[in-house]
């Protein structure tokens, strides 16, 4: 799949650098920190970490590890204070606040543990939503949402509510929606956890099945060590910085397509 | 994202609906107590501006309202007439009397006494007899509008006095032979017409009686070097018809405190109305914070969820003015065919839409603030 719309990178970013080597993500002595003084919390110490094109990548730990944390920074809706952090070749703090927007409409999915789907939309028009924020006319962003509807499933339930549908089915409206713009990278934060086991598995090999491809990047933050099958590879997480890194089941099951 | 945004406003049913009614409450509020102001302020004019057959007022020059009767000498009369550019001047009587009606109800009046020979000053419209018939013996003619109230007989009448019945004014016989109907009055005592001659009969002896002189000019007089003129020559004051309703209401709306009570009534409005829209339209943001830190995420800039802030702020105030007038309108309706103060001209909805956008304004600043200074970190649950 090809991105439908990217941001150009500002003057600053080496794009293409980490397109070459397969590298979509390249995070280098990452470092977070909340508050100041005496109640400053160090989230993230000098996270190292890279994902590859077509990869499905799992940031698993803890409570309080620090991966919700690395997944913002990687999304561009949170700046680290040190490091590096490259996206596409894109660095986020070389980014306005605009620019910063600009490049997650057009590049960044988003799948929320708590679905975060609009209450008084439709599925269909919940699923639209990042079409109609890069600006595409209502009928034309529907229309797609629908498509990608049906893709997920949901093909019959476009009008439904999301109160009319169950958690499984919520989730992959969400999916649609972060997958209807065809972004390079998707970020998921615990996907499953509001899932019982067999909904969450059935989620997950739609993820496999639909989000990942040779142009696109997943990133899944999830504690739901039952669903690290699906991972290509897993980071382990403690305490702010990277204990591990293993190959999971998608390699072996050809996940990485 | 505007429709987004109507249908996340929408389909809170609760809080649009409790926004829409804070918002009309707000107009309501402002647009009526405005008009019953406007209607308060004009009313205080009416008199004059029925008795608009003359172009200037001669008047003592500390009269502070149209009902403040401070006689005239009667020679001011002939001076006014004598004066380059005056057509016709004749005297008005206006005076505060002791009536009884038939029964012996008693009240006190206002008579105003109409010159004899041309009746000039006379109410705008007769609803029963002639004003001719003035002329006849002992004649006056009183308010068809205040017949069921201010003319009612308490003491065994039972009954409004009607044409043909005997009265008495400072104890002296009056005779009804007509009524008339004119503008609702800011005063409330009854008033009764008769001839200037016959008023000053019934008016206790005095030195000086006559109240005002009212003056026609000659159509190509100046009416600015008439009154000049006049003022000069007698020392009084010349008032046009509007510098004479203008004194009577700048008197009145301040003197009483009106204007005061009023308008701290319609800033009651606004503050409350700012205060429901502005509390409900933030507790709606709260509400849908996480739902906005997603579409921040997913690429949403300020600006698009600031449109849709406002959006949302201005639909519920259009809707809540929209019924807020409506209903001070119909309730204007109301109380203006019960004879109550009420008049909203054309510039009271458009301040009170005004004020309402300022609400509105506020009200989601508070809310734009709050989406702005948002971090889309929100939506990812910490850890």
């Amino acid at each position: 799949m090809s991105p439908a719309t990217t941001l150009t990178p500002p003057a600053n970013a080496v794009s293409g650098e980490t397109a070459s080597n397969g590298i979509a993500i390249d995070c280098k002595g990452v470092t977070k920190h909340y508050g100041s003084g005496s109640s400053r919390v160090t989230a993230l110490r000098g996270i190292d970490l890279d994902v590859r094109f077509g990869e499905l990548m799992m940031l698993v730990g803890p409570s309080g590890c620090g991966k919700t944390t690395l997944i913002s920074v990687i999304a561009g809706i949170l700046d680290r204070d040190e490091g590096q952090c490259k996206v596409f070749g894109v660095d986020f703090n070389t980014m306005s606040a605009g620019q910063k927007t600009s490049f997650r409409g057009a590049n960044v999915g988003f799948v929320f543990q708590a679905f975060n789907l609009l209450p008084t939309l439709t599925a269909e028009e919940n699923a639209a939503i990042p079409l109609m924020i890069l600006g595409e006319s209502r009928g034309s962003a529907i229309k797609r949402a629908r498509d990608m509807l049906a893709r997920v499933g949901l093909g019959d339930r476009g009008r439904s509510l999301p109160s009319q549908l169950s958690g499984g089915q919520q989730q992959r409206v969400a999916i649609a929606r972060a997958l209807v713009h065809n972004p390079r990278l998707i970020v998921c934060d615990e996907p499953t956890s509001a899932l019982d086991h067999e909904t969450g598995h059935k989620v997950m090999e739609l993820m496999r099945e639909i989000a990942v491809g040779p142009d696109r990047t997943l990133v899944i933050v999830t504690h739901d060590a039952r669903i690290f099958e699906f991972a290509d590879r897993i980071a382990k997480l403690d305490d702010g910085r990277v204990q591990s890194i293993t190959s999971g089941k998608g390699v072996a099951s050809g996940g990485a397509k | 994202m505007i429709r987004v945004a109507l249908q996340m406003l929408v389909g809170d049913r609760l809080k649009y609906l409790g926004l829409i009614v804070g918002i009309a409450f707000a107009s309501l509020l402002i647009s009526q107590q405005a008009s019953i102001l406007v209607g308060l302020a004009h009313q205080t004019g009416s008199f004059v501006r029925d008795t608009s057959h003359a172009d200037l007022w001669v008047m003592d020059s500390e009269v502070r309202f149209s009902q403040d009767s401070l006689a005239l000498s009667d020679n001011t009369l002939l001076r006014v007439r004598g004066i380059d550019g005056v057509q016709w001047a004749v005297p008005l009587y206006q005076g505060f009397l002791k009536a009884k009606l038939p029964d012996g109800t008693r009240m006190t009046a206002i008579v105003i006494g109409l010159d004899d020979a041309t009746l000039i000053g006379g109410p705008p419209e007769m609803v029963q007899g002639k004003l001719g018939d003035l002329r006849q013996d002992k004649a006056v003619i009183v308010d068809y509008n205040a017949l069921e109230s201010k003319f009612m007989m308490k003491r065994g009448g039972g009954r409004p006095i009607q044409v043909g019945d005997n009265l008495s004014i400072n104890d002296q016989d009056a005779r009804l032979v007509g009524t008339y109907r004119a503008s609702q009055s800011f005063f409330w005592e009854p008033v009764i017409y008769t001839t200037y001659t016959r008023a000053l009969q019934y008016a206790p002896r005095e030195r000086k009686l006559m109240t005002y002189v009212m003056v026609k000019l000659k159509p190509d007089a100046d009416v600015a070097k008439v009154a000049a003129s006049i003022e000069a020559a007698t020392g009084l004051k010349a008032r046009t018809n509007e510098e004479f309703i203008a004194l009577t209401r700048d008197y009145i709306l301040k003197e009483t405190g009106i204007l005061i009570n009023f308008g701290l009534a319609v800033g009651l409005g606004f503050i409350v109305g700012t205060l429901i829209a502005g509390q409900m339209l933030y507790n709606f943001t709260l509400d849908n914070l996480r739902h906005y830190g997603a579409l921040k995420a997913m690429g949403a800039g300020n600006g698009t969820l600031v449109i849709m802030n406002l959006i949302q702020a201005l639909t519920v105030g259009a809707l809540g003015y929209g019924i807020g007038l409506g209903l001070g309108s119909l309730l204007g309706q109301l109380v203006g065919s019960a004879g109550l103060a009420f008049r909203m001209p054309w510039q009271i909805p458009v301040l009170c839409g005004v004020a309402i956008l300022i609400i509105c304004l506020i009200a989601s600043a508070l809310s734009i603030s709050r989406v702005l200074k948002l971090e889309p970190a929100i939506v990812f649950k910490g850890g």
